[in-house]
């Protein structure tokens, strides 16, 4: 139960209320507090936290806003919906939340639930034609993959502009009179970008990784006698941190270092970077003992762990910026047929090495 | 950055264009540009299928099989028969797996 009275129910980023024609409306801060601050990197870092990361669909107002003030579209998504807040220091505007149900501008759009029906019944509810004098709306750019705009203009009159991508360009935007640039119309994907991606991507693949540690385990431990612990220690601990160098260079090197690795394909990237590690461990068998002397167990480290980096730089093509899905469907159909033959060989090379180790070889 | 060549749905037919500009508004990756009255289609490889120019397009002069360029809701198709989907933004009982 959430504790009662309206003072307990307000989130303080709300921090007060402007009287209009249609009721009273909440006027949102256009900073942040620790909360945001500390909201943003959890964001960022837990998909469970992300996920649940929301604002109440609605109108909002900032600063002193008049019936001829811009409305501006946003996702409840916190996160979204905080860095737009965030630029509007200093202006006068109504925010209008769409319920996305969590999610951002662009992937909502993908999905249609930032989109033409949602702008039509959050125009309706909020009494948008009583409020504002003039009949437009800006969008963020990037929310046009889920908005016919001609037939929000048919159904409630008011015509879409689309805004910039960036939130950042909002106010030069409103200030030139909302004239956008060729460059507040193109989405980039720079290294700053990428990289914020990155521990987001090592959490979700670290969250399954307990199934790959016990199979390593299992795997190396087993022994006629029974599963030996000093074999797992021996062999195990080395091909583990391999297994973590791996998810290392496909789920964070790769993404990071994307346009300077050749080939366009985002699976040979990854499996290209996912070599190194593996060779680097092939190097040290020059000067030390270790369980990769074994040919067998080598070889299959050269398919297996290089394969498993390229599988998660193949999964970043969700999060990046330039890929289609008719792309990635092509991408996908070549590494499946790939992987199943790299597979096989693996396989076969590993029984080889545990049947070497068990004497019978 | 570019990404796989020559595998896009995107088609346009100028014919039909009643020059609005919208595609050009909608592209983030500058696909469309305008020449003179009619929006002229550039470099069809930048394209991701996003399909806010087909939506905004009122004269349906563009046409494109839209989606998202993202390999998590594509396996999740491929494994299940569904459309292509993520888990953002759908419901628990729908499944998809949690991406974006």
């Amino acid at each position: 139960m959430l504790p009662s009275g309206p003072a307990a129910l307000l989130p303080p980023w709300i921090t007060g209320t402007v009287q209009t024609s249609v009721g009273n409306v909440n006027r949102i801060a256009t900073t942040w507090d620790v909360n945001d601050r500390r909201g943003q990197i959890k964001a960022r870092i837990s998909d469970r936290f992300r996920m649940a990361y929301t604002v109440k669909p609605g109108l909002f107002a900032v600063g002193n806003p008049t019936a001829e003030s811009p409305v501006l579209l946003s996702a409840n998504y916190k996160l979204s919906f905080d860095i737009l807040r965030r630029e509007l220091a200093g202006i006068d505007a109504w925010v209008l939340v769409l319920e996305t149900q969590g999610i951002n501008v662009w992937c909502a759009a993908g999905k249609g639930t930032f989109g033409t029906d949602e702008i039509i019944r959050q125009i309706r509810s909020a009494g948008l034609e009583k409020l504002v004098k003039h009949h437009k709306i800006i969008s963020p750019q990037l929310g046009a993959p889920g908005i016919k705009s001609h037939l929000v203009k048919k159904t409630t009159g008011f015509r879409i502009k689309f805004g910039p991508v960036e939130a950042r360009d909002i106010r030069r935007y409103l200030d030139s009179g909302e004239k956008v640039t060729p460059e507040m119309r193109r989405v980039t994907f720079d290294i700053k970008a990428r990289t914020v991606l990155v521990p987001m991507e090592l959490s979700m693949v670290m969250g399954k990784s307990w199934m790959v540690v016990l199979g390593f385990l299992m795997f190396f431990g087993l022994m006629p006698q029974g599963i030996l612990f000093n074999q797992i220690y021996a062999a195990g601990l080395p091909a583990l941190l391999l297994f973590l160098a791996a998810v290392l260079t496909g789920a964070g090197l790769t993404p990071i270092l994307l346009p300077w690795i050749p080939f366009r394909s985002f699976t040979v990237k990854g499996f290209l970077l996912g070599l190194l590690p593996v060779g680097f461990v092939h190097y040290l068998t020059a000067f030390y003992v270790t369980p990769f002397d074994n040919l067998f167990l080598l070889g299959a480290s050269y398919l297996v762990f290089p394969a498993l980096s390229g599988y998660l730089a193949f999964n970043f093509t969700g999060c990046s910026t330039f890929t289609s899905p008719s792309g990635v469907t092509k991408e996908l159909t070549i590494l499946l047929k790939v992987y199943a033959v790299l597979l096989l060989i693996a396989i076969v090379l590993l029984i080889c090495y545990k049947l070497q180790i068990w004497g019978i070889l | 950055m570019r990404y796989l060549k020559e595998v896009v749905t995107l088609s346009y037919d100028e014919t039909k264009c009643d020059g609005c500009r919208r595609c050009t508004e909608v592209c983030p990756h500058a696909v469309f540009v305008m020449n003179g009255k009619t929006a002229l289609l550039t470099d069809r490889n930048k394209c991701i299928e996003c399909g806010a120019c087909q939506n905004n397009c009122e004269s349906e002069a563009i046409t494109v099989t839209a989606g998202v360029g993202c390999a998590a809701a594509l396996i999740y198709g491929m494994i299940t028969g569904n459309e292509p989907q993520c888990g953002c933004s759908t419901d628990d009982s729908q499944g998809g797996i949690s991406c974006c």
